[in-house]
């Protein structure tokens, strides 16, 4: 799985290591290809300087979830260094990482096991040193935050004077090496702040919105107000009056697929932000708005509930569906839908960029550096050997900044200018032309037997996919949207069917905090509270039931692999006993058995893996005689495996009940003409202090399963939860998202 | 000309007095604490105290500032009772919005020493996080303030 190697210093110019460091370079084969095998490409660094500080990069983006932190911990523990005396440092955008794309709540997932590897091998290494200096048994030389010591004779060296010693060792084979047990751990799951935590405190935290680079100009830069318009004309002359605007820039358009090329406009480039802003607005555009100006996302949201109702692509097939409806007792159907959703992070998409040389220079706050080489260079015409991308603090992502775009902008307009160019898109630009979670509409059909038990089971849905981003004609949906809470339905139910129908696209789709799940499990939990209360039963009680005895369940969708989050089933099954087990503990720890809803007061509850993570979520409404909600308590009860930053984990799950409020009650970007009709907080509504859960509390399951995700995975049962409550409380089933477009009273 | 002190030193500004203090403090004094969130005074990420009382920068011209003292979470040096409060509660997640809600917070502090929780959601409703820190933000205060949570 992996090799080790000792670096040369100048491997790692980046930093400056002292004569006499350890340096340890990682390669995981798995990433590799057979011809790439011969070669090394490290991909995590240790580095041990003579001082006795240790160095160790992080390769992964640091959103808000804590990853750049929590993978140099492991490291660490492994090592059994002082964390005092250890400096983390961001990668810098190369494949030699294997993936740095931050998104898919799989940083801790892909990459704890090679940190411990990579850890355990210096400590392994620099105890073989002390040994061989002291002439003792290196079995009795241990690790001791930062220093190796020998009990028996009171020896101690520090890791600092060990390292050169320890460069000069072989690598001790992997599978000689011993790990710590977790009662040893320092850092793991201990509560240690973030690395970045203090700066952030202290307004010293580097974002891509403050980055900079001398000499540089601020640019701001109008899009086509329509997907796919061209610029027909401009007039410039007003704006380059602006005292500080020093250039008027076209951008081409993107030639489909977008993919993530910039969309294309024209660019103010000014002395400074302000600048910047007053110039545009001052510039003057026509647009020729092309095919999607007649889009309208109300019809389309209506297209996309008939197109359910029809039969579709069968993406799951079990039993015999038409036979079980012809035999029920009863049928019951409902349709859902939600909105198109704008990612919104606190920090619009920002980045610095320089071409000198034929070669690019960038700072950015981005999810996925590698992709940002890929895009500069496909824009430039370079080779992405020649792009330097810096990753800074990210102010949010939720999958917005995995698409780099905005970077690509920022170093084509260097080119333009000869001068560094830092582009900062508005709060307007950033509502207007996102990568929008898509829109979906879906049909749930059930045939129940006389107790009100589902014999069989079909749902369909309808979105436009992700896929189209790289081709687009697409007009179903990718194996991954269908394998998030689609084709892998845990229900014990004997006739079974899921189905996609065709969606024409017609605006940026992209990849929000937990993707299609959300609408999934929106529409799945929300109707299965619609079979429970049909039934007169407990809604997790008939949950239970539906989910049948504790098992492992292979999933065998049709016409498509399950996609499992790209893990095989056999390492992460889906498991209805961890599902069973987290719904036990919901129920237990919110007092479900004697929550009894009363007017305008309620409980909803429901229950959704995804990201190969178990959450169940029981969350209490009130709701004033006005209509008016407030969410008093939200009880989320996770296995997510595996933890190794605890604290981090429980406050993603907070931050999910938060999201998964706004998702709910009301976030919606609507589409007239072709055009966004949200531009800033005012009309794109983000959930504020007062509408959030007043008390989220969150109960994680001591698992000592493989770790799972932990990012996205709170969010997809949340809006169910609400819905399911508001029901409770006032008896109004709403299938339509946002909820606050329907009246509660 | 405007005149204003900004964290204790008196500084000059020849510009445009329509600019916001906003880009004046992160373009032009490189203090780049105080972020952009929505330019429409929406978001609450660009808080600072002018003359002791929280506002939002986006929506403060150079020319309201004339004459005033500008803190901004630079000024608090770390040694805020809210800062020491937001490192031991753990806040912050990507931490972009958390300038603004510190000084939106000790803004707050200033008038209510012992806050309720309407207090606090009045206070801090104008201050939006998308990563969902608003429960630990919460507590964190009342940490500072000396109340029970």
């Amino acid at each position: 799985m992996s090799t080790i190697k000792v670096m040369e210093r100048r491997a790692f110019l980046k930093y400056t290591f002292g004569a006499g460091a350890l340096i340890l370079g990682t390669h995981v084969e798995s990433w590799a290809s057979d011809a790439d095998k011969a070669a090394f490409h490290p991909d995590v660094f240790v580095g041990i300087q003579p001082t006795g500080e240790v160095i160790i990069v992080a390769h992964r983006s640091e959103m808000g979830t804590g990853s750049k932190s929590t993978l140099p911990m492991v490291v660490a523990d492994e090592l059994d260094a002082d964390w005092k005396r250890v400096r983390v440092e961001q990668a810098i955008g190369d494949e030699k990482y294997g993936s740095q794309n931050t998104d898919g709540s799989c940083s801790i997932r892909d990459f704890v096991a090679i940190m411990k590897i990579a850890g355990a091998t210096a400590r392994t290494m620099l105890e073989t040193a002390a040994a061989q200096k002291w002439n003792v048994p290196a079995g009795e030389c241990k690790a001791q935050l930062g220093y190796i010591v020998h009990a028996k004779s009171g020896k101690k060296a520090g890791f600092g004077e060990l390292a050169a010693a320890a460069a000069k060792l072989p690598v001790p084979d992997k599978a000689t090496l011993k790990f710590k047990p977790e009662s040893e751990y320092r850092y793991v799951n201990k509560n240690v702040p973030n690395v970045d935590q203090l700066d952030i405190i202290e307004g010293r935290g580097t974002f891509g919105m403050d980055a900079k680079m001398p000499g540089m100009l601020v640019a701001s830069i109008e899009h086509s107000p329509v997907y796919g318009g061209k610029m027909a004309s401009f007039d410039a002359v007003e704006a380059k009056k602006v005292a500080g605007v020093r250039d008027v820039i076209v951008l081409d358009p993107f030639k489909p697929p977008h993919n993530f090329q910039p969309l294309g406009g024209v660019a103010v480039l000014a002395d400074h932000t302000w600048a910047a802003l007053q110039g545009r607005k001052k510039l003057k555009v026509e647009w020729d708005l092309g095919p999607n100006a007649s889009y309208d996302s109300d019809r389309y949201r209506e297209q996309l509930l008939a197109t359910a109702k029809q039969p579709g692509k069968v993406v799951r097939n079990q039993g015999d569906v038409e036979a079980g409806f012809a035999s029920a007792a009863k049928i019951h159907e409902a349709s859902y839908s939600t909105p198109l959703l704008s990612h919104a992070p606190m920090e619009t998409p920002a980045a610095v960029a320089e071409f000198k040389n034929g070669k690019v220079v960038c700072h950015a706050a981005t999810q996925n550096p590698q992709a940002v080489q890929e895009t500069v260079a496909g824009a430039l015409g370079i080779d992405k050997k020649d792009v330097t991308c810096h990753v800074t603090l990210l102010g949010g992502g939720f999958g917005r900044k995995s698409k780099p775009d905005y970077v690509a902008e920022a170093a084509l307009l260097s080119k333009k200018t000869g001068k560094p160019v830092k582009v900062v898109w508005s709060r307007e630009d950033d509502i207007r032309n996102d990568f929008y979670h898509s829109t979906a509409g879906m049909y749930m059909k059930a045939g129940l037997d006389a107790s009100g038990k589902p014999t069989t089971w079909l749902h369909r849905s309808a979105f436009p996919s992700i896929g189209t981003t790289f081709d687009d004609k697409a007009e179903y949906a990718m194996e991954l949207e269908m394998g998030m809470g689609w084709n892998d339905l845990p229900y014990d139910i004997p006739n079974h069917r899921a189905e996609n129908g065709p969606a024409k696209n017609h605006i940026r789709i992209g990849w929000l905090r937990a993707v299609a799940n959300v609408y999934h499990a929106f529409a799945i939990h929300s109707f299965t509270d619609e079979l429970a209360h049909l039934a007169g039963k407990d809604p997790i009680e008939y949950t239970l039931g539906l989910l049948g005895p504790g098992r492992k369940i292979e999933m065998k969708p049709v016409g498509m692999n399950y996609w499992n989050h790209n893990q095989k089933q056999s390492d992460f099954p889906v498991d209805t006993a961890r599902m069973r087990n987290v719904i036990d503990l919901v129920a237990q720890k919110s007092g479900w058995a004697n929550r009894k809803a009363s007017k305008g007061h309620g409980w909803g509850f429901a229950a959704h893996r995804s990201f190969l993570t178990y959450v169940a979520v029981v969350t209490e409404v009130e709701v004033d005689d006005r209509g008016r909600l407030t969410i008093p308590n939200m009880h989320i009860a996770v296995d997510a495996g595996q933890t190794y930053n605890r604290d981090r984990v429980i406050s993603q799950f907070e931050g999910a009940a938060t999201f998964g409020t706004s998702i709910a009650m009301m976030s919606e970007i609507s589409v007239k003409d072709g055009k966004v009709q949200q531009s800033n907080f005012h009309n794109y509504q983000v959930a504020r202090m007062p509408e959030s859960p007043r008390n989220t509390h969150i109960h994680l399951i001591n698992s000592k399963e493989l770790a799972a995700g932990v990012g996205e995975p709170g969010v997809p049962p949340v809006p169910p939860s609400i819905a399911n409550a508001i029901f409770a409380a006032t008896g109004k089933r709403v299938r339509d998202l946002p909820m606050r477009k329907t009246k509660l009273v | 000309m405007v005149q204003l002190k900004v964290n204790g030193v008196t500084r000059k500004f020849e510009g445009d007095p329509e600019m916001p203090l906003l880009w004046y403090l992160r373009d032009m004094l490189e203090m780049t604490g105080t972020k952009y969130g929505c330019g429409m005074g929406l978001c609450g990420a660009c808080t600072v105290h002018v003359d002791g009382k929280a506002v939002r920068s986006c929506q403060t011209t150079m020319a309201n500032a004339a004459g005033k003292s500008v803190v901004t979470i630079e000024g608090l040096k770390g040694q805020h009772p809210l800062q020491k409060a937001w490192m031991a509660a753990s806040v912050p997640q990507c931490g972009y919005c958390q300038s603004g809600q510190i000084m939106q917070a000790a803004s707050l502090l200033k008038e209510h020493a012992k806050p309720t929780d309407a207090q606090i959601d009045e206070a801090m409703q104008g201050n939006i996080c998308r990563c969902g820190t608003y429960g630990r933000i919460r507590s964190a205060i009342k940490t500072a303030a000396g109340v029970k949570a």
